[in-house]
């Protein structure tokens, strides 16, 4: 899912189980989709752990319910302002996501190109009990789309579970499953990455310093993610984390079930999150009627600080507000992290009422940022993935999905800014990318292939 | 000086967005050409050495005109939005020039042209292995480097020239361009007698370069000035 920060009025995105990664809050916010994910993941093994959630929904509604507050005053005025300014910043959001994607792409396709650990079949996982290894092709797709019902309907279970859990509101429990969930990723994984990519290139490393490197490594991790750290840590951390849980699926789920399940995927991200009755839906609405500032869980935020320039240039809107955006930014420098931002969001936005509304909107807009699940980042990932891992050892076809989805990305991103409310990320660009792979792996390749042998050039 | 600050950054933005999308159309002509050249494969003999040979070069010249026709649609496009934010901006002058989004068009679709003949090659060429061993040119990774930069030049220039010839309706800028891509594509099967393909291909880039040059605005005094280090 994707969606403005300050411009919620509508769901996140599907909480899958999928990552329990989030981007950190405030531990007295409850992140109950993270939550679920972890404890689903604790469960069984390790690999069991590759749920990977994209929850955008709850800090939207945190947003929108506080922009919820200063609408009215602002609709009479500033509305068509509003929309051009978004528009504009349009461009600046798409970039901003961009980023972090390209370079979750990056990781897991040099991680794939390099360490065979990670295409060396080595067993399914317990979500797709039907082999592919079977002699008719037609008893092939049929195991494939049967693992894809049983992995559907766990995370559709899964997500039904977290609704319910956060409509009767065990947060303990979630939180308590989230820290469960990140806490294994961030050390049994990257404990497994880093072994394997040390093997590949043949480095020596003694137990106490991989230790030492590990354990820096997830505490760093968890108190960025949990608790409050600089915003590009986070963004880095969470960023690592979509690549692992990446890697993971590429590793773990059969060829024809991975396309399989990622077209479902796409479709039920849709379902989810545009339908009236959908799971993700009804979480954001219940969110939105007790009025909490959700935990963005597993949610990658491109821009959370609310830079000095917020102090405005408007002299006359001081006044009153002063003594707050004193307090607000004071607190804002020294913590940097989303959880406070939102507080302070909602404590600068109190007084609105009081003074001009453009030129709040304005310093308001110039700090907007968009939010992705990393659901997303995890899925997009797996696709250009298992693209560089399949495809014959082509690189174009590689190249052609990562284009492929960067527009998707960009047409959905085109999306939100038109429609306003909070969209599925997934269905864009898998469809997107999902065409390019299989025409490119079909048709472009043979072509660029006899041309390059011929070195023709086009 | 926010408001400039913020513009700039939209300015840059813009810009970036403009290659993804030129790249994305120009996937898009690939993948429509190799189809059409895909199922004429199959629809032929495999066997017949000149017939594939026919159909290679068919298929080659129909990439070529494929690609034209998607920088025209991506053109049109581009006025487009163009006039859309030019609607929105508060001014009346749209932050983006069309000359702008010429240069990254062409160079959006040079990229993408550069990285899908390239990419396999370098891939290649970290394994082991002898270049020529079986009789072929030992030079192939030099000139295909080569070639690809002269290539991907090309399309920068020819993306000025195109939108220029688009924007003033002059159609003898858009027919040249087609048939310099056309020439310079045909040369290729001069390969592996790269004189035959290296030569005019560079020398059609230096020609083309001025002219872009100029069409830009450009004048030999600037140039002058430039070298001369005057202000």
């Amino acid at each position: 899912m994707i969606t403005f920060m300050n411009n919620s009025d509508s769901e996140e995105e599907p909480c899958n189980e999928r990552t329990s990664l989030m981007s950190a809050e405030s531990p007295p916010v409850p992140s109950y989709q993270d939550g679920l994910q972890a404890s689903e993941a604790g469960e069984v093994q390790a690999h069991r752990k590759r749920r990977t959630g994209s929850s955008r929904g709850p800090s939207n509604t945190a947003d929108g319910d506080v922009s919820d507050m200063g609408v009215p005053v602002r609709e009479s005025t500033a509305e068509n302002e509003e929309e051009e300014l978004t528009l504009k910043y349009g461009a600046k959001h798409v970039i901003m996501l961009f980023v972090p994607v390209t370079l979750c792409m990056i990781v897991v396709v040099a991680t794939i190109k390099s360490v065979r650990f990670y295409t060396e079949k080595n067993g399914q996982l317990i979500y797709t009990p039907f082999s592919e290894d079977t002699p008719s092709v037609g008893q092939r797709l049929l195991n494939s789309v049967l693992n894809t019902i049983i992995m559907i309907s766990v995370i559709v279970v899964m997500t039904v579970f977290l609704v319910l859990l956060y409509k009767y509101r065990c947060y303990k429990f979630i939180h308590g499953w989230l820290i469960l969930s990140s806490l294994m990723l961030l050390f049994l994984f990257t404990y497994i990455y880093l072994g394997e990519v040390l093997k590949t290139y043949n480095v020596a490393m003694d137990y106490p310093t991989l230790f030492l490197v590990i354990w820096n490594f997830g505490a760093v991790g968890m108190i960025c993610i949990h608790w409050k750290g600089p915003l590009q840590l986070q963004q880095a951390y969470l960023i690592m984390i979509s690549a692992l849980m990446a890697l993971v699926f590429i590793k773990y789920l059969p060829e024809w079930s991975a396309w399989v399940i990622l077209g479902a995927i796409s479709i039920y991200d849709l379902m989810a999150v545009l339908c009236p009755k959908g799971p993700l839906r009804m979480l954001v609405e219940t969110a939105q009627e007790r009025n909490e500032p959700i935990f963005p869980a597993l949610i990658y935020s491109s821009a959370m600080i609310w830079t000095v320039g917020m102090a405005k240039p408007d002299t006359a809107a001081r006044g009153s507000s002063h003594q707050t955006w004193d307090a607000a930014e004071d607190r804002r420098d020294n913590h940097r992290s989303p959880s406070h931002a939102d507080s302070q969001m909602s404590e600068t936005r109190s007084p609105i009422p009081t003074r001009p509304i453009t030129s709040f909107e304005e310093e308001e807009s110039k700090e907007r940022g968009v939010k992705l699940g990393l659901g997303d980042f995890i899925f997009y990932s797996v696709l250009v993935g298992k693209a560089a891992a399949t495809a014959s050892g082509d690189w174009n076809t590689t190249l052609a999905c990562f284009v492929a989805i960067l527009i998707g990305l960009c047409l959905t991103l085109l999306l939100l800014a038109v429609f306003k409310k909070a969209l599925p990320a997934l269905p864009i660009s898998i469809t997107f990318g999902l065409v390019f792979y299989f025409s490119t792996d079909n048709l472009v390749r043979p072509f660029m292939d006899t041309l390059a042998s011929h070195q023709l050039y086009i | 000086p926010m408001g400039t600050d913020m513009a700039q950054t939209r300015h840059r933005c813009q810009q970036m967005l403009s290659l993804s999308h030129r790249a994305f159309f120009w996937l898009v002509s690939l993948l429509l050409s190799s189809l059409i050249w895909f199922i004429a494969v199959k629809a032929s003999d495999p066997r017949d050495e000149p017939l594939q040979r026919g159909l290679l070069i068919f298929g080659v010249m129909f990439s070529v005109l494929l690609q034209e026709v998607f920088r025209f649609l991506y053109y049109k496009l581009l006025r487009k939005a163009i006039e859309g934010l030019v609607a929105l901006s508060e001014d009346g002058c749209s932050p983006i020039s069309i000359q702008q989004m010429a240069y990254v068009a062409g160079v959006g679709f040079g990229l993408m042209s550069g990285a899908f003949s390239m990419i396999n090659l370098l891939a290649d060429s970290l394994g082991p292995g002898t270049v020529g061993i079986h009789g072929d040119s030992q030079l192939y990774f030099l000139t295909s480097a080569f070639m690809t930069m002269v290539l991907i030049f090309l399309h920068t220039f020819w993306g000025i020239l195109f939108f220029h010839g688009c924007e003033h309706r002059r159609w003898w800028e858009i027919a040249a361009v087609v048939v310099m891509h056309l020439a310079v594509s045909g040369s290729t099967f001069c390969n592996p007698m790269y004189v035959g393909s290296l030569v005019p291909s560079y020398s059609l880039m230096a020609i083309t370069a001025v002219w872009a040059y100029l069409l830009s605005g450009g004048s030999a005094q600037n140039v002058r000035r430039f070298l001369l280090c005057k202000s």
